[in-house]
């Protein structure tokens, strides 16, 4: 029988508890029915200051697809729990609705707390909890004017960053002596006090916010502190802690904790046994916690209770914590303040450079308690997972740099990891010694361990070395070097040949992996045709031919279209060719005209009619430039605000025939509606009322992902110069068949580092970049006439060297819909590996 | 066995396959980075396509390879041995530079 569930708040904690509850609940004993106060469903509020960074609503999402469509699972956005009936089992919703239930999850999160000083009311004064707060703070935020920041905790510290971010001079205002009096102890507090104070925020420690002041109409103006202050401001942030939301607690005649909250047992229920609580509004025999991994291990705690699966209780919480606020590390872990009885502590602080570090141990020092990281956190992912441990070696030797820090073996195997997912040492090589992951993309699919802060994957990569699994750059047995490396080398020698550079940079002869790889390169540095001489041999078929070879053996042809602009006589000729030739047609999805099914004898005559007709070579063959889409634009469309069509033209023009470690596609919209889809390619580019926003990193296929922001409200000519410096990067640096999306994330320090190099030019390279650039764009020819004019490369293009004309028997065709296609293949066919290429 | 001609010399350059029309379904011949000479089947068994002649030529632990263009299987030229899967095999022919032209021995 199907028994209702439902789930106050969804939230993260909520949405988890559904999510596992729905993947474990095979039987499908449970329908789900989820009330949301907020309009958007479960997002993922520890990234929530990403939000003002670049990252969409739907970016920070947490829901899936198949959780949308999933007819166990009933999701009422904008509705809130008003009552909850225990004798009835009923909850009633702020829209007036009753819904009857078999079971009661509250994940009803927290509320910040507001102090409730004169003033804190007015216009102008805020909060940070919410998609919809930060909109509103986005919307009033004046770069170069004052904001004031009530609170210098961990969340504090989040919404200063944000103002920072959005360009306001900004105030922090803290009661302790110190920022983050919670996790980090007085010598690291003044470190952190001076590190935040030098990037130019003003910090306020050991001041009370008095009252806060509004001008003639009312706004907000002015905050006084305790200490007489008096800051002029826009705008006030409150984040000065959380309440717990247990408003429904007392009609519904449910117990509070002393410090609020629901009050729960070990198992996360309340004192009525068809009602829990998890997240952040449980109070768990007590206690209440302000993260988000304790929550995950409450809403784990209520799934086995409502599956009958165990009796599983909720296990305590790990509190530490480790972020980058403002590019400043801070960590904190297990007793950070040495309140154990008798706790040693050992510090080493480097004003100079700015660290402060502390490890807390027991009164023997032999047992490691707690620490607290300011300035550099290289260390936590090995040190956390040590806490309540004997140390494996000095405290020094742990801490300081020369002593090399704690390897991954020295960590017993039930040491837990990933924090975030209680994953253990044990769980991660149990799934590397079963062969079942070889990278860490691997391990997070297997284990989930690194999917959520990610402080750990160092310590993941460090694990399969030691279980040796080998994470070698080699290319391939012939040469020890990345592609990145082998770039390097060519770019340096000024080689031209492959066989000089094996000879001299790798061994043997080389095979299918290295050769095309050196082609590309080869191509990138400017090599003048890409079949010229030896060459030809290195290419992939596809480039061999200059087309795209097929299930059967032929070829489909692709002429450029430039952003899918096309004239009716252009269009026409494109007709003809197919009928002539008896090619089968279809229109791709990046706006281009597709002829399938010429044989290789066929090609040059194809593209002698086509370039003869004004078209060229349109590369859906090669690792390069392959299309750049377009909406309309200004031109015809009534929402256009830019001219994407000449935008995304220019583009193409600009890229055409430029090789790379993988395909690039592009797209160019006209408007905030994306009718380009420019947000699934490698770069899209976005109309703004001001101008171009610049997105990378995008991928359709095999791993969707959207592209990221790089930079808004661009020019032109400052545009073309950022995908300049974005393309040549990316072909210098990228891994063979690295699309830019696995690029990104690849790079140590990802879109922010990404962005240093393109935008801020912190490598000092964009000169260089946008050089080779221009040196690509002057030198471009069309390949397919290169063919056309040199009767040596011609002379390839036939079926067989004795029998140029002779169609190739194994080649044939039956009909389908008024066209050809592959007859069906008789031979028993093997199985067949795949290839790597399974992105689209 | 009869020796049948294929194409001069200069026509296969070093690390480079051509198709040539032999025996049932054609044969793929190959020169190596030493001058080597190679004749296997032109059909990719994997696939039914006649188009082992444009692979990819190379080598693997020192055995001369191709690579098939449809999937990737790599073949050892002298054996005709797919590497990846091993009960899988092209057929191999004789072959010999005879006069400044390269030849086929079919029986
Ligand atoms: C800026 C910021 C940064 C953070 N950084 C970190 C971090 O680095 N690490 C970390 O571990 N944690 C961090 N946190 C805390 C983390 O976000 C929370 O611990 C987590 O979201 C708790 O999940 P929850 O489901 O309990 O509550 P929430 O995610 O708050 O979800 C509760 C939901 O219930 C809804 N709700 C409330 N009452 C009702 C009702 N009566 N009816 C219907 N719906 C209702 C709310 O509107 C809300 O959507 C951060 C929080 C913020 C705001």
């Amino acid at each position: 029988m199907t028994r209702t569930l439902v789930v106050v708040g969804h939230g993260m904690v909520g949405h988890r508890l559904i999510e596992t509850l729905r993947s474990r609940d095979e039987s499908g004993s449970w329908h789900v029915v989820v009330l949301g106060e907020e309009a958007h469903p479960a997002y993922d509020r520890v990234g929530l200051s990403s939000y003002l960074d670049g990252k969409t609503a739907a970016d920070l999402s947490l829901v899936s697809q198949e959780f949308h469509t999933d007819p166990r699972v009933e999701l009422r956005l904008n509705t809130g729990a008003a009552a909850i009936d225990r004798r009835n089992r009923t909850v009633t919703t702020t829209d007036g609705a009753v819904l009857g239930y078999d079971a009661l999850v509250l994940a009803t999160g927290s509320r910040p707390f507001v102090p409730p000083v004169p003033g804190h009311d007015l216009p102008g004064c805020h909060v940070y909890r919410t998609l919809d707060d930060l909109d509103v703070i986005r919307e009033q935020a004046t770069p170069d004017r004052p904001g004031v920041v009530v609170g210098g905790g961990l969340l504090g510290l989040e919404a200063a960053n944000a103002l920072h971010t959005l360009g306001m001079t900004t105030h922090v205002v803290e009661m302790a002596p110190r920022l983050m009096p919670l996790q980090v102890d007085e010598g690291g507090g003044h470190v952190l006090n001076r590190l935040i104070g030098d990037l130019g925020l003003h910090v306020h420690p050991g001041a009370a916010t008095e009252t806060i002041h509004a001008d003639r109409e009312g706004r907000v103006d002015a905050v006084t502190l305790s200490d007489g202050t008096r800051l002029d401001t826009d705008m006030v942030v409150f984040s000065a802690g959380v309440r717990p939301r247990d408003e429904l607690a007392d009609a519904a005649g449910l117990e509070r904790g002393q410090r609020g909250g629901f009050l729960v047992d070990d198992r996360c229920r309340t004192g009525d046994a068809a009602i829990w609580a998890v997240g952040e509004c449980a109070a768990v025999e007590g206690r209440c916690y302000g993260l988000v991994a304790p929550g995950y291990s409450m809403a784990e705690t209520v799934c086995e209770q409502l599956l009958d699966l165990g009796d599983a209780r909720f296990p305590g919480a790990d509190m530490s914590t480790k972020l980058k606020l403002l590019g400043v590390d801070v960590a904190s872990f297990g007793d950070a303040h040495a309140a154990t009885d008798g706790a040693l502590e050992v510090v080493y602080a480097n004003n100079a450079a700015g660290t402060y570090a502390k490890l807390v141990l027991s009164d023997d020092a032999r047992v490691l308690l707690g620490g607290v990281l300011v300035g550099d956190a290289g260390a936590y992912a090995t040190l956390r997972p040590l806490v309540n441990r004997e140390l494996p070696s000095s405290p020094e030797q742990l801490l300081l740099p020369a002593g090399g820090g704690v390897s991954t073996g020295a960590l017993p195997d039930d040491a837990v990891v990933c924090s975030c997912n209680n994953v253990s040492k044990a769980d991660i090589t149990g799934v590397i010694d079963a062969q079942q992951a070889a990278d860490v993309a691997g391990l997070k699919t297997c284990t989930k361990a690194g999917t959520s802060c990610g402080s750990c994957v160092p310590m993941l990569e460090n694990l399969l070395t030691e279980r040796g699994v080998s994470v070698s750059k080699a290319l391939c047995e012939h040469f020890t070097q990345s592609r990145a490396e082998l770039f390097e080398v060519i770019k340096a020698t000024g080689i031209t040949s492959f066989s000089e550079l094996v000879t001299r940079y790798g061994s043997g002869r080389g095979c299918d992996l290295c050769k095309p790889v050196v082609a590309s390169i080869l191509a990138s540095l400017g090599s003048p045709h890409i079949l010229d001489d030896e060459q030809a041999g290195l290419q992939d078929t596809n480039d061999r031919f200059l087309a795209n070879m097929q299930r059967n053996g032929t070829y489909s042809v692709v002429p450029r279209v430039p952003a899918g602009e096309i004239t009716p006589e252009k269009l026409i000729v494109l007709g003809q060719v197919a009928r002539r030739y008896g090619l089968y047609t279809k229109i791709t999805g990046g706006q281009r005209v597709d002829l399938f099914g010429a044989r290789v004898e066929q090609l040059p005559e194809i593209w002698r009619e086509l370039v003869e007709a004004g078209f060229e070579s349109g590369h859906a063959y090669g690792k390069a430039l392959r299309t750049v889409k377009s909406c309309v634009g200004t031109d015809w469309c009534r929402y256009g605000v830019q001219d994407s069509v000449t935008m995304a033209i220019r583009l193409e023009l600009r890229y055409r025939g430029l090789r790379a470690p993988h395909k690039i596609k592009a797209g160019v919209s006209g408007c905030a509606r994306e009718c380009a889809e420019a947000r699934s390619k490698d770069f899209g580019v976005i109309a703004t009322e001001q101008g171009w926003n610049l997105y990378v990193g995008g991928n359709g296929g095999f791993n969707p992902r959207h592209a990221e922001l790089l930079a808004a409200d661009l020019d032109e000519e400052r545009l073309m110069v950022l995908i300049d410096r974005f393309l040549m990067f990316y072909v210098r640096t990228a891994d063979r068949l690295q699309r830019t999306s696995a690029w990104i994330e690849s790079l140590e320090g990802g879109l922010q580092h990404l962005r240093s190099v393109v935008v801020e030019d912190s490598l000092g390279i964009a000169a260089d970049l946008e050089s080779a650039m221009d040196e690509h764009t002057r030198d471009y020819t069309d390949e397919w006439s290169g063919v056309l004019n040199d009767p040596e490369k011609l002379s390839r293009f036939v079926s067989f060297v004795n029998a140029p004309e002779t169609p190739d028997p194994t080649i044939r065709f039956t009909e389908q819909r008024g066209q050809i296609r592959p007859a069906p293949v008789e031979l028993p066919v093997p199985t067949v590996r795949t290839d790597q290429e399974v992105s689209a | 066995m009869k020796w049948h001609r294929v194409c001069t010399a200069a026509a296969l350059p070093p690390e480079y396959g051509v198709a040539a029309l032999l025996g049932e379904d054609g044969a793929a011949v190959f020169r190596t980075a030493g001058d080597g000479l190679f004749a296997v089947g032109n059909v990719d068994p994997f696939s039914g396509a006649g188009v082992i002649s444009r692979g990819i030529v190379g080598d693997r632990d020192g055995e001369p390879t191709v690579s098939s263009p449809m999937h990737k299987h790599v073949f050892s030229l002298r054996t005709g041995t797919c590497l990846d899967e091993p009960s899988v095999a092209l057929p191999t022919y004789p072959v010999r530079y005879r006069g400044g032209d390269v030849e086929v021995g079919l029986t």
